[in-house]
């Protein structure tokens, strides 16, 4: 398409959105997985994001507003390096989700929806991420961490301050 | 389609099939409240005040979303019902800043009525309101966030009404709140139908927010001095120390053709009319060029007894008049008649933006009618050449997106440029500026210059099938190309037209004889027969001067006199000053334009709000005018006319049928063909009219133009009643031909431009100021 | 990675390729995979759907319609294409089943797709999977590709005549988009609003053309219907509620997790016996038997089946199948609360009774168990619930409204004891902030 040129994405994901549109009776099916895809890679919607997505799939840059501030995985604003989501939901909260909230928020120095002042780590409070089963959860990133306790949480915290010191 | 029979509260109605619950109630007389549903635009669901209880549904069901059945028993109102709605409105409440004292809405706010009904009036919540900051979106467009309970009407009627799509909704739940297309700001029409449609205070206007409280207002509904389309507005007006200030315009109460709709013009732009340095008082120019107050006696005086000199002693030809597109009919009529006979010269003019003499000329040489603006609110197929409705006849565009979108009508639109309806458009054909004429007869069979092109064939072929068309076009034809236009359209077997112009009054302007050679219903003077009769033998006979031919001969001297009326000649054609450096000058406007600078006499002049008469819009639809605004010091062209006359010592009778004693004379004495007073009284007679007391009341020469212009001649109750009124186009007296003089200079006006009125409408300035200002658009949208 | 979690009573029908690498295309042929789609080839759409409905599958969705009486809906002649919507959004607190499937059974959603496709004419689905779940949809796309690749899909597949798309979507965080209209909104690249009915997607959904919008589990079930016989399936659950389903375990239990059981399985006993008891000897306070939106039993109430009617009867929901059990330690206000926030957060915004209701609630609910309430803050947290029940535009404002009223119902007393300054007996101080979301 056009865009190639000026594209704001890696030529790998600019690919996959020229094949993503072709997908669908009507391109704009495209958006969602779109901005999710792009928002991985620019770490945040962005209005670039916003700008080139609207003329990738041929609508208004309020369209593509409307609908990014609608899905609470969609952020405007960069979040660490490690999103650490915890769940809170009933049976997460049953099974000490709280107290994980509270823990890492202590040992991160952050708040929900901060970020530490290294970028490394962002902390959010989130709802229910599917793993009531295997209750406290955690999702770093988009990876699992199940059946949390405060000590193993630092561990899966360690592990991440590791590998981005590699 | 089949009706259906079902029963509401007990009441047996009828409905075609698939009518909207709601409707069918609202159409029996049962009123049934709701926030988000809205006429027209597509429905939504969300505010559930409209829910009834229909017989064998489990839950209580939304009116707006039901259609009617066969069968269907419904209850409207029962404690349930009233315990469902109260509770909404609770919920509501419990958000809403109930800022009712400081609210514009309040007194007129869908929620307060709402709450007073169904009694909402404990507060239940102790709990602290979410709260927003209000916003200003444009000079034009407030928001107030706290106060919307999001019924998503702005969002609709912006994106499906106006086809422009500035407004969205972001966030979800609770925080949903309504946002502008460009973030912190709109980039729009700026039509103000979000505001209007808001049934809250959520939106409000930069020009009216926190200036009054709507019972201190009266309410005057009327016709808009801008566009030719003619929309019916309410203008909310309100005592001020120099008469009475306009500060509001709407048309919620949804009457006439534009039913709810009003364009930036419509809506705000009155402001030209409470100007601070609007002219008050007559002004008559020093020997050093200064102006200098007068009296009106004294400029009264001083201009009748220069006009009569001029014409006794240079004679009626050195005399030059120029009437206006924004003055009522009355007005005009009453300018051409003045001229005609009191001045005694056909030199008289106006600014024309259509050539509509030769337009009911063909309709009536092919025995063909003139649509109505209403006609394209049900067309089954539309064809638009030339113009960009958009821009110029806001209303047309509005009419057009609302008969596609709700009607499925088809619209074929050829132009030029890329105009923004041609998204609405079936079929768009794109052609050279210079091709109008060779397209109409390409259309009729003709293929020379469309030959080959493949678009051209598939947009004549599709337009072929349609059987029932209405076919607008704007000035990019005129004369012979009118001509062949209408015989080409003569084929469909189902056919009417609309010639589009671009005043207030541009077609009553035409209508009524400001032309020189044309005589009011399109009467030639040199065949003024029946008019010699009424006029008197004075009425000169041969083509007077035109526009152009007037200034021509104003630079060499040959025009003593010129009387403007509401007009800016100088402006709108460029004229060189110095061209009338020896015509006596009489200006009368409200403003010191190019023209009145040049002026030796101005007199302060009443705008279109300040008056009452009628107008007729470029579609030939007639509606009346009435007085709303006030200014001290200024009279309307028509008082002027009359005294200016009086103060050349002209008999007023004869120029304006009025005061007792006429009707005395019902013909017994000197029969009905002997005097012009006795013809006008037995036609009021049979029309069951009075005859006026006062030389200035309009409706006397609106008499006289009812008898004499037979197109005119409606009904008069349903006129005074506030409806429009077609004209009988079939009706008028043409019998010109197509080879006259092509005069018509299109305004090229925009949506944020109106001639003169434009230029003195602050609003309009700061709007345009505000898009030079927002950055460019990004290629995204 | 999460699995299932085995007990004696399990009856391993659609987890019976869990754990054995069935997310490979080979390992599931040899799982006698793909077998069913090829049986349905030789059969008329009727005939398939037929089955359906003698297998007594009910959605798995939550409102456990009949998934056979759905298909029948689905008009024979449609000038627009037809679709398989499979709606993988698994969002319902205490839910985390679908997701299993995903994993361990990828090609079981795209066979039983292609059965629905058979079934009713349609040539293209849908596979929409909740954002968060990125793992599972590179699993699910390769398994979409892997089939693609075996000529399972795309065009001519499996050799005969017919044609078949499956596009794997992402969604993006958001509980509303579950709700079938929702979703489909949010496959057309809109926010997650709901549509108004009729019509039913049945008859015009997904761009206008008849859609089957189906719970992945229902539709992963329905190869294991033709692989096993449907009325063999139906005699495994009870009356009416045919076959079995995966049981979401979890709170204050031994051993939470999710487990396949027949329908109809007894509550108490799934509680006590496969999920091994409350621990620490701890008493039971009460369960949420079919995900958050399912109104409280208490203890004395779950000596029932947990099938649809059972459930109904008394007086809740099987729902999604997401069973929460609470011990005597949970604050049924803060507990209330949590819940209800999760659904403030995820309302849609689009109709008053839901936007404003749910708001309300959360505040008077926050600061009821803060102590900051009195007498009639109780009724009227009770009647705002009332009052949303039935008057919202889509089920979400019900599922907010049903568990608080009954919390409020059957927890009064609890209520009453944070009234008037009191604040929460069960956490006298608590050293943090309540969660904020
Ligand atoms: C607010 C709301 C959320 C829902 N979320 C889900 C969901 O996450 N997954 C799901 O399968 N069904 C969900 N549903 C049910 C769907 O609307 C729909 O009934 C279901 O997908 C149909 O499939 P089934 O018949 O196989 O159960 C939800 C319904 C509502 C009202
Ligand atoms: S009940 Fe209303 S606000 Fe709530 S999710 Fe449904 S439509 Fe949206
Ligand atoms: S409640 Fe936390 S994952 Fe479901």
């Amino acid at each position: 398409m056009a865009a190639e040129n000026t594209t704001i994405f890696s030529p790998q994901l600019a690919a996959r959105f020229d094949r993503l549109v072709t997908l669908y009776p009507v391109k704009r099916s495209a958006l969602v997985p779109m901005l999710l895809y792009a928002q991985d890679e620019i770490g945040y919607i962005s209005d670039a994001v916003v700008a080139e997505v609207a003329q990738r799939i041929g609508i208004t840059e309020l369209d593509v507003r409307n609908v990014v501030s609608y899905y609470s995985l969609m952020r405007t604003k960069p979040v660490g390096k490690y999103h650490v989501q915890v769940c809170t939901n009933i049976s997460c909260m049953l099974r000490g989700g709280n107290e994980l909230l509270h823990h890492c928020s202590q040992r991160l120095g952050i708040g929900h929806k901060q970020t530490t002042p290294d970028g490394l780590f962002s902390l959010e409070e989130v709802e229910c991420i599917g793993a009531c089963s295997w209750a406290p959860a955690v999702q770093v990133n988009y990876d699992y961490h199940e059946n949390l306790t405060p000590e193993s949480m630092d561990k899966v915290l360690d592990q991440y301050r590791a590998k981005a010191s590699k | 389609m089949a009706d259906v029979t079902f029963t509401v509260d007990g009441k047996q109605l009828t409905a075609p099939k698939g009518t909207l619950l709601i409707e069918a109630c609202r159409k029996a007389g049962i009123e049934i409240p709701a926030f988000c549903y809205y006429p027209g635009l597509s429905l939504q669901g969300a505010c559930r005040m409209c829910v009834v209880r229909v017989e064998k549904m489990p839950k209580l069901q939304t009116a707006c979303t039901t259609p009617v059945a066969d069968g269907m028993v419904v209850t409207t109102e029962s404690p349930e019902i009233a315990q469902a709605r109260k509770a909404t409105i609770e919920l509501l409440l419990g958000n809403h800043p109930l800022d009712c004292p400081v609210c514009d809405a309040g007194g007129e706010c869908e929620l307060q009525d709402m709450t007073f009904k169904y009694g909402a009036h404990q507060s239940q919540f102790v709990e602290i309101k979410n709260h927003r900051e209000e916003q200003q979106w444009s000079p034009v467009v407030y928001f107030d966030r706290p106060r919307c309970i999001l019924c998503y009407r702005c969002v609709r009627v912006c994106g499906e009404g106006m086809d422009v799509w500035a407004l969205g909704i972001q966030n979800r739940g609770s925080g949903a709140v309504i946002a502008p297309n460009k973030q912190d700001h709109l980039e729009c029409e700026e039509c103000g139908m979000c505001i209007d449609i808001c049934p809250v205070g959520a939106l409000t206007s930069g020009t009216y927010r926190y200036k009054t409280r709507p019972w201190e207002m009266s309410h005057v509904s009327t016709v808009c001095t801008h566009c030719a389309d003619g929309c019916k507005t309410t203008l909310g007006v309100r005592r001020a120390d120099d008469g009475m200030e306009i500060v509001r315009g709407d048309n919620r109460d949804k009457s006439g053709f534009n039913n709810d709709f009003l364009c930036i013009k419509g809506r705000y732009a009155f402001d030209f009319a409470s100007r601070e340095d609007r002219i008050t008082q007559p002004l008559l120019k020093q020997p050093d060029g200064q102006f200098k107050p007068a009296t009106w006696d004294e400029a009264l005086d001083f201009a009748g007894k220069q006009l009569r000199e001029i014409r006794d002693t240079r004679g009626g030809k050195s005399i030059g008049v120029i009437g206006s597109t924004r003055i009522t009919n009355e007005e005009a009529y009453l300018l051409q008649k003045f001229a005609r006979t009191v001045l005694g010269t056909n030199n008289i003019d106006h600014h024309r933006t259509a050539d509509y003499p030769s337009f009911l000329a063909a309709l009536k040489a092919k025995g063909q009618k003139e649509a109505s603006i209403r006609d394209f609110a049900d067309a089954k197929a539309i064809l638009v050449l030339g113009s960009d409705p958009t821009e110029q006849h806001p209303l047309l565009a509005w009419q057009i997106r609302n008969n596609v979108r709700n009607n499925q009508a088809r619209l074929y639109a050829a132009n030029h440029q890329d105009i923004k309806l041609r998204r609405q458009a079936t079929g768009f054909l794109k052609i050279q500026q210079e091709n109008y004429g060779a397209l109409i007869a390409f259309l009729a069979g003709n293929e020379k210059t469309f030959e080959g092109n493949a678009n051209a064939a598939g947009f004549r072929e599709a337009l072929r099938k349609e059987e029932s068309i209405v076919i607008a076009f704007g000035s990019e034809y005129r004369g012979r190309d009118i001509e062949a236009l209408i015989a080409f359209g003569a084929g469909f077997p189902n056919v009417k037209f609309a010639c589009l112009g671009d005043y207030a009054n541009s077609r009553g302007a035409s209508d009524m004889g400001l032309l020189p050679d044309l005589l009011p219903g399109y009467v030639p003077v040199t065949g003024a027969g029946s008019f010699m009769q009424e006029y008197g033998a004075a009425l000169p006979q041969t083509a007077g001067m035109d526009m152009v031919q007037m200034f021509d001969a104003a630079g060499r001297g040959e025009l003593a006199a010129l009387y403007v009326a509401s007009a800016d000649p100088v402006k709108r054609f460029g004229v060189d000053p110095a061209a009338l450096k020896n015509t006596f000058l009489i200006v009368q406007d409200m403003f010191l334009t190019e023209t009145a600078k040049l002026a030796d006499v101005i007199l302060p002049a009443a705008n279109l709000y300040e008056k009452a008469g009628t107008a007729t819009n470029t579609y030939g639809d007639l509606q009346l005018v009435k007085k709303a605004g006030d200014k001290a010091g200024v009279r309307s062209d028509f008082d002027l006319i009359v005294r200016l006359a009086g103060h050349m010592g002209h008999d007023i009778k004869s120029l304006v049928p009025f005061g007792k004693g006429l009707l005395a004379d019902f013909g017994q004495s000197r029969g009905t063909q002997s005097g012009e007073a006795d013809r006008h009284a037995v036609w009021l007679t049979a029309h069951q009219l009075e005859l006026k007391a006062s030389p200035f009341d309009p409706f006397a020469i609106f008499d006289e133009i009812q008898r004499l212009v037979p197109a005119y001649d409606l009904p008069r109750l349903d006129l005074m009643a506030g409806n429009d009124e077609h004209l009988k186009s079939d009706l008028v007296q043409i019998q010109t031909g197509a080879t006259r003089r092509d005069l018509v200079l299109p305004s090229n006006d925009t949506l944020f431009t109106s001639g003169t009125l434009g230029e003195y409408s602050q609003m309009l300035h700061s709007v345009m100021e505000s898009r030079k200002q927002s950055p460019a658009e990004t290629a995204a949208d | 990675m999460a699995y299932l979690t085995t007990h004696p009573d399990v009856v391993p029908v659609i987890s019976f390729r869990f754990g054995k690498g069935a997310a490979d295309i080979d390992r599931y042929l040899e799982l006698d995979g793909y077998k069913s789609v090829r049986k349905c080839f030789e059969m008329e759409p009727d005939a398939i759907i037929n089955e359906v409905k003698t297998s007594g599958l009910r959605g798995r969705g939550g409102a456990g319609f009949p998934a056979g009486m759905k298909w029948s809906f689905v008009p024979k002649e449609s000038a627009k294409p037809k679709y398989i919507l499979v709606n993988g959004d698994e969002s319902e607190p205490g839910t985390c089943k679908d997701r299993l499937i995903f994993e361990h059974d990828p090609h079981s959603v795209i066979e039983g797709v292609l059965i629905a496709g058979l079934a009713v004419g349609a040539k293209m689905g849908f596979i929409y999977l909740r954002g968060e779940y990125r793992f599972l949809i590179e699993i699910m796309e390769k398994a979409v590709a892997d089939a693609y690749q075996r000529g399972f899909l795309g065009k001519g597949i499996f050799g005969t005549k017919h044609d078949f798309e499956i596009v794997v979507q992402t969604g993006a965080g958001a509980y509303e988009v579950g709700e079938e209209s929702a979703l489909m909104e949010s496959l057309e690249g809109k926010r997650g609003v709901p549509r108004i009915r009729p019509p039913f997607p049945a008859v015009a959904g997904l761009y206008g053309g008849p859609t089957i919008i189906n719970n992945a589990e229902t539709i992963a079930t329905v190869p294991h219907i033709f692989r096993i016989g449907a009325k063999e399936y139906a005699a495994l659950g009870t009356e009416r509620n045919g076959g079995t389903r995966l049981f979401c375990l979890s709170g204050h239990l031994e051993k939470p997790g999710v487990y396949e059981l027949p329908m109809g399985y007894n509550l108490k006993k799934m509680i006590y016996e496969v999920g091994g008891g409350i621990p620490n000897g701890k008493k039971l306070k009460a369960v949420v038997p079919g995900g958050s939106s399912t109104p409280v039993l208490l203890p004395e109430e779950i000596d029932i089946g947990m099938d649809f009617d059972q459930v109904a009867k008394a007086g809740s929901m099987l729902g999604s199948g997401g069973v929460v059990v609470l011990d005597e330690t949970v604050c049924m206000v803060e507990f209330a609360l949590r819940t209800i926030k999760f659904y403030q957060h995820e309302s849609c915004g689009w109709c008053i009774p839901c936007r404003e209701g749910t708001d309300w609630l959360k505040k008077s609910l926050t600061r009821l168990h803060m102590g900051g309430a009195v007498d009639k803050d109780i009724d009227q947290i009770k009647y705002i619930a009332d009052n949303m029940l039935g008057r919202t535009f889509c089920p979400l404002g019900d599922a907010a409204a049903m568990p608080t009223a009954a919390f409020v119902k059957k927890f009064r007393k609890e209520f009453e004891d944070h009234l008037n300054g009191k604040g929460c007996p069960y956490h006298p101080a608590p050293d943090y902030e309540l969660a904020t979301v």
